[in-house]
């Protein structure tokens, strides 16, 4: 029990950024106040369980003649906290939160929401479309604008994942042949993490993404950027690089809109440098991060869908140079 | 009857005859012996349960920190879905029922065997070679790595082409028929075996848990079984059950494995609980308070369980009145539990408690079964369930439940047993000593996973980065892991000692109760020279009653030494109604568990011709188990 002060302090203090105790949005707020409430409730529960439990230690030894000494104490404890009391407890806490709260974190009424994306599961990256756009298309990093609501339509093309941002909202998993919604609300601009959280293979662990909440303004920049097909690459060496993706391994499983690469098993990289990830945040969006990965990725997320890629030193280097600027 | 005057030892000497069982291994082999078969699946499910531990250990050492690089992703997954799927079909099931279940109900009630003694063989041979079926696919790498609800697609041949899944489902298939011959097999005893007397309302507690979690085994495991068959005929035949594109569903599997599923988890809990009400009687002289509501409340438990599976669906997007429905279910089934809760508090405070080294692990045991009670409660909340649905939150909740709640009573009765079965004392100060260990060690083991799951770590990840804030807890988890280990080895050194070393205990060192300390440790085969009279829920504590079974023992009023005889009551009332003769000693029920064996082998190997021939091998085992049948009395 005493246990618990210190740990419930601690936990306070955390500010992870995934953590549901520290929520950025109007319903991971309900829920981490209920989750204190409930916390309260519980606690007093404990102590008096774990009272009754010492308070037979200090009596040990000690009863009345015969075999049944306090039967009547007993069933008035076991009717009036056993039952009485439990029930008017489960009565409030079902009603509170499964009439009153869960209204606030179900999917968003039909029309309620500004802005829909579109969260695909793959084994293992999160692909994020915005339908209404002309194709803009991402991964594991999803923008939103700040203070709007946002409908999360999660889907998946392979097996079930779950869509969980823990500082907004609740989670909801993506099912085969089903469309799941949940709303999205930031309250502030910032950077908020999520994880698949449905058991979803060998790379479930490296299935991670960010959801941004930009100013309005930034965000539809940020739009319209991403719906357009992918910069030309200026200079020798990009040129170069184009080669060896259109040419080699990477146009088989990769598109890059605006040129003849089509793949759909990884991600949409038409505008990859704008990301700041990689590989379901495995590892940052930077040239030698992005080369290893390139060479080495069954090394860096063992089992992912990437084999590695055979390239001499020119033809990494011209590679680099034409994803580094695919802004 | 008896109009012979023989002397009483004569007639006990004729008993053993009667009902001597072949010496040595073959004895072992072909007993149906319910002592026997109890400690066989005593011995086996305790190698399971190393298994699922070196697992779990394993785990823990892999996630003590950041970016570990223990084992890989591959090995990973294998690990938690071995460990998930040994510790309950292969470790907690049997232990409670195979292990518990088989040496005491005949104790408890009186009687001389189990209903069926052949069919009790069987369900042990079955047990033990599907437990070796799903190790050797562990061992030759292909060890299920779906996760223990093996959730589809995941589990379909598109996602896992190798044979890791049909071992899952045939394994689980296989297990499911030893379970289901055992519940069967519970329920005929309890209902038609009882001395005659112990009517409904004087049957134990932990009659009553046992009765609920056979019926609720024999209810859930046929939708398991359709369900892994279904999985099977996807990956083999290629129906396409969950497979959407083709007008199947995907949530089909988890709708039938949570049917399973829910009722499982109480199922587990259950016999513990019984386990509970056992000891508590005896550890405080005095009889459990409120003793009718908590049998209604053991069998409501499960009889709920059944209604609530979808709480591990409130994030598959069901319809809004179904999840409220499961919800407010949920909340229902808190209550029988929690009538049970303040009537073992009230029975320890109102008692003269002995806090020996049983009594310690059932305190404990309330401990940790209201810990993780409460945080399941707390599931009745659906957006909260939403929120930390499959992260560490939920894993430190149901371990509180299935370490706390199903193995503690487990150590508990072990060492309240202990004398019965060895008719040995086992040492109390290292008997308490592994109680604080296990206790801490538990404590310091699950806690800290409440705390990192509210943190966001998801569950079933083989790494996670250091930046979560997450790495000071899983070491601690880890530390804890290995203080239970250490803990859990204290205990079986102790009873290993005991046995070897101990003192005699004498039939009854507790002064229990129950019928179990009204005989000889350990029990003869016959169990009692003169089936107990029984008059009320306490019978061993009433004197005269056990005075009368001398009486009757020197006149030859049910002694029934004349063959291997057992005498059967009407059902709710207990009244005698006939005498029986019960089968002896068998190799059929052997043989048969090992073609079945075969069977499966060769169903996952995909011959299937063999499998049929192994198969016909089945029929005929059968055929030569019904050819010497007992003669009726």
């Amino acid at each position: 029990m005493l246990a618990l002060v210190p740990l419930t302090l601690l936990l306070a203090s955390c500010g992870s950024a995934q953590d549901t105790l520290n929520p950025q949005g109007p319903q991971a707020k309900t829920i981490a106040s209920e989750f204190w409430w409930m916390l309260g409730g519980c606690v007093f529960a404990l102590a008096v369980i774990t009272g009754l439990l010492v308070l037979a230690w200090v009596r040990r030894g000690s009863m009345g003649p015969g075999r049944e000494p306090g039967e009547r104490a007993g069933w008035i404890v076991i009717v009036v906290f056993g039952i009485g009391v439990m029930v008017v407890g489960l009565v409030v806490l079902f009603f509170v939160s499964d009439v009153h709260i869960m209204g606030q974190t179900e999917q968003p009424a039909a029309g309620s929401t500004k802005l829909t994306v579109r969260a695909i599961g793959h084994q293992w990256y999160w692909e994020f479309d915005y339908p209404g756009t002309k194709h803009a298309v991402t991964a594991d990093e999803m923008h939103i604008p700040v203070r709007t609501p946002v409908l999360i339509e999660a889907q998946t093309t392979d097996v079930i994942h779950t869509v969980w941002v823990p500082q907004l909202n609740r989670k909801i998993d993506t099912i085969p042949g089903q469309n799941n919604e949940i709303e999205l609300y930031a309250d502030k601009v910032g950077r908020y993490r999520g994880q698949c959280n449905q058991y979803c293979g060998l790379q479930h662990a490296h299935m991670s993404f960010y959801v941004f909440a930009d100013p309005p303004a930034k965000f539809e920049a940020w739009l319209r950027k991403q719906a357009q097909p992918a910069a030309s690459p200026t200079g020798e060496l990009a040129r170069a690089g184009r080669n060896v993706f259109m040419t080699g391994a990477c146009s088989a499983c990769h598109t890059i809109r605006g040129t003849p690469a089509h793949g759909t098993v990884g991600p949409d990289l038409t505008h990859l440098a704008s990301r700041t990830t990689l590989a379901g945040l495995t590892i940052p969006n930077r040239k030698g991060y992005l080369g290893g990965w390139i060479l080495d990725s069954q090394h860096i997320k063992p089992g992912n869908q990437m084999p590695d890629i055979n390239l001499d030193g020119p033809q990494l280097q011209a590679l680099l140079a034409y994803l580094g600027g695919l802004k | 009857m008896a109009t012979v005057e023989l002397p009483a030892r004569e007639r006990v000497e004729r008993l053993e005859q009667m009902w001597q069982g072949k010496p040595g291994i073959l004895g072992w082999l072909t007993t149906t012996d319910h002592k026997k078969i109890g400690l066989l699946y005593f011995w086996t499910t305790l190698v399971f349960f190393a298994a699922g531990g070196a697992e779990a250990l394993t785990m823990r050492t892999q996630l003590a920190h950041a970016n570990n690089n223990v084992v890989g992703p591959a090995t990973y997954d294998e690990l938690f879905t071995m460990h998930g799927v040994t510790m309950i079909f292969f470790f907690i099931i049997p232990m409670t029922t195979g292990a518990f279940g088989n040496y005491l109900i005949p104790l408890l009630i009186g009687a001389r065997d189990m209903a069926f003694p052949r069919m009790n063989a069987l369900s042990y041979w079955i047990f033990l070679t599907s437990g070796l079926f799903l190790y050797i696919g562990f061992a030759t790498g292909n060890g299920p790595n779906g996760a223990w609800f093996g959730f589809t697609p995941l589990t379909e041949r598109a996602f896992s082409p190798t044979r890791a899944e049909d071992f899952y489902t045939l394994a689980l298939i296989f297990n499911g028929i030893s379970s289901s011959l055992g519940s069967a097999n519970f329920i005929v005893t309890m209902f038609k075996l009882r001395a005659p007397g112990m009517s409904f309302n004087r049957m134990p507690t932990f009659c009553y848990a046992f009765l609920a979690a056979s019926f609720g085994l024999l209810f859930a495991l046929p939708v398991l079984t359709a369900d892994c068959i279904y999985l099977y005929l996807d990956r083999i035949v290629g129906t396409h059950f969950f497979d959407p594109a083709h007008g199947g569903s995907v949530l089909l599997w988890q709708h039938l494995f949570w049917i399973f599923g829910h009722p499982e988890v109480y199922i587990l809990i259950v016999p513990a609980f019984g386990i509970a009400t056992s000891i508590i009687p005896a550890m405080t002289q005095r009889k459990l308070v409120a003793y009718p509501l908590v049998a209604i409340a053991e069998l409501l438990v499960v009889f709920i369980g059944f209604g609530v599976w979808a709480h591990h669906m409130y994030t598959t997007g069901l319809p809004t009145i179904q999840v409220v429905f499961f919800g407010a279910a949920t909340a229902m089934v808190v209550i029988p539990s929690s009538i049970q809760v303040f009537s073992w508090c009230m029975s320890m405070v109102t008692g003269r408690a002995r806090f020996k080294t049983p009594l310690l692990f059932i305190a404990g045991f309330i401990w940790m079964f209201v810990n993780g009670g409460l945080t399941g409660i707390m599931f009745v909340s659906i957006p909260f369930d939403q929120q930390v649905h499959d992260t560490y939150f939920v894993i430190a909740h149901f371990h509180y439940i299935i370490f706390g709640a199903a193995v503690f009573p487990i150590f508990g009765g072990m060492y309240y047993w202990f004398p019965k079965v060895t008719g040995k004392l086992y040492l109390e100060r290292p008997g308490q000593i592994s109680f604080w260990l296990i206790f801490v060690g538990t404590n310091l083991l699950f806690f800290p996973m409440y705390i990192v799951g509210l943190l966001g770590m998801p569950r079933q990840i083989y790494t996670y980065p250091g930046n979560m804030g997450w790495t000071a807890y899983n070491l601690a988890e880890t530390i804890g892991g290995f203080l239970t280990a250490f803990g859990i080895l204290v205990c079986v050194g102790n009873l290993l000692v005991s046995y070897l070393r101990g003192l005699p205990s004498g039939p009854d060192p507790w002064l229990g109760p129950t019928l179990e300390w009204a005989t000889s440790s350990p029990p003869p085969e016959y169990n009692f020279a003169v089936i107990p009279t029984v008059t009320s829920a306490y019978p061993n504590w009433d004197p005269e009653d056990r005075e009368e079974d001398v009486r009757k023992l020197a006149d030859g009023v049910m002694v029934l030494e004349e063959g291997h005889e057992q005498p059967v009551v009407t059902t709710a009332d207990g009244n005698f109604s006939e005498v029986i003769e019960m089968p002896h000693s068998s190799p059929w029920p052997p043989t048969l568990g090992l073609c079945l064996g075969l069977v499966f082998t060769f169903l996952v190997l995909e011959k299937f011709f063999v499998a049929g021939i192994f198969g016909a091998l089945c029929l005929l085992s059968l055929v030569g188990w019904h050819a010497k049948e007992p003669q009726e009395a």
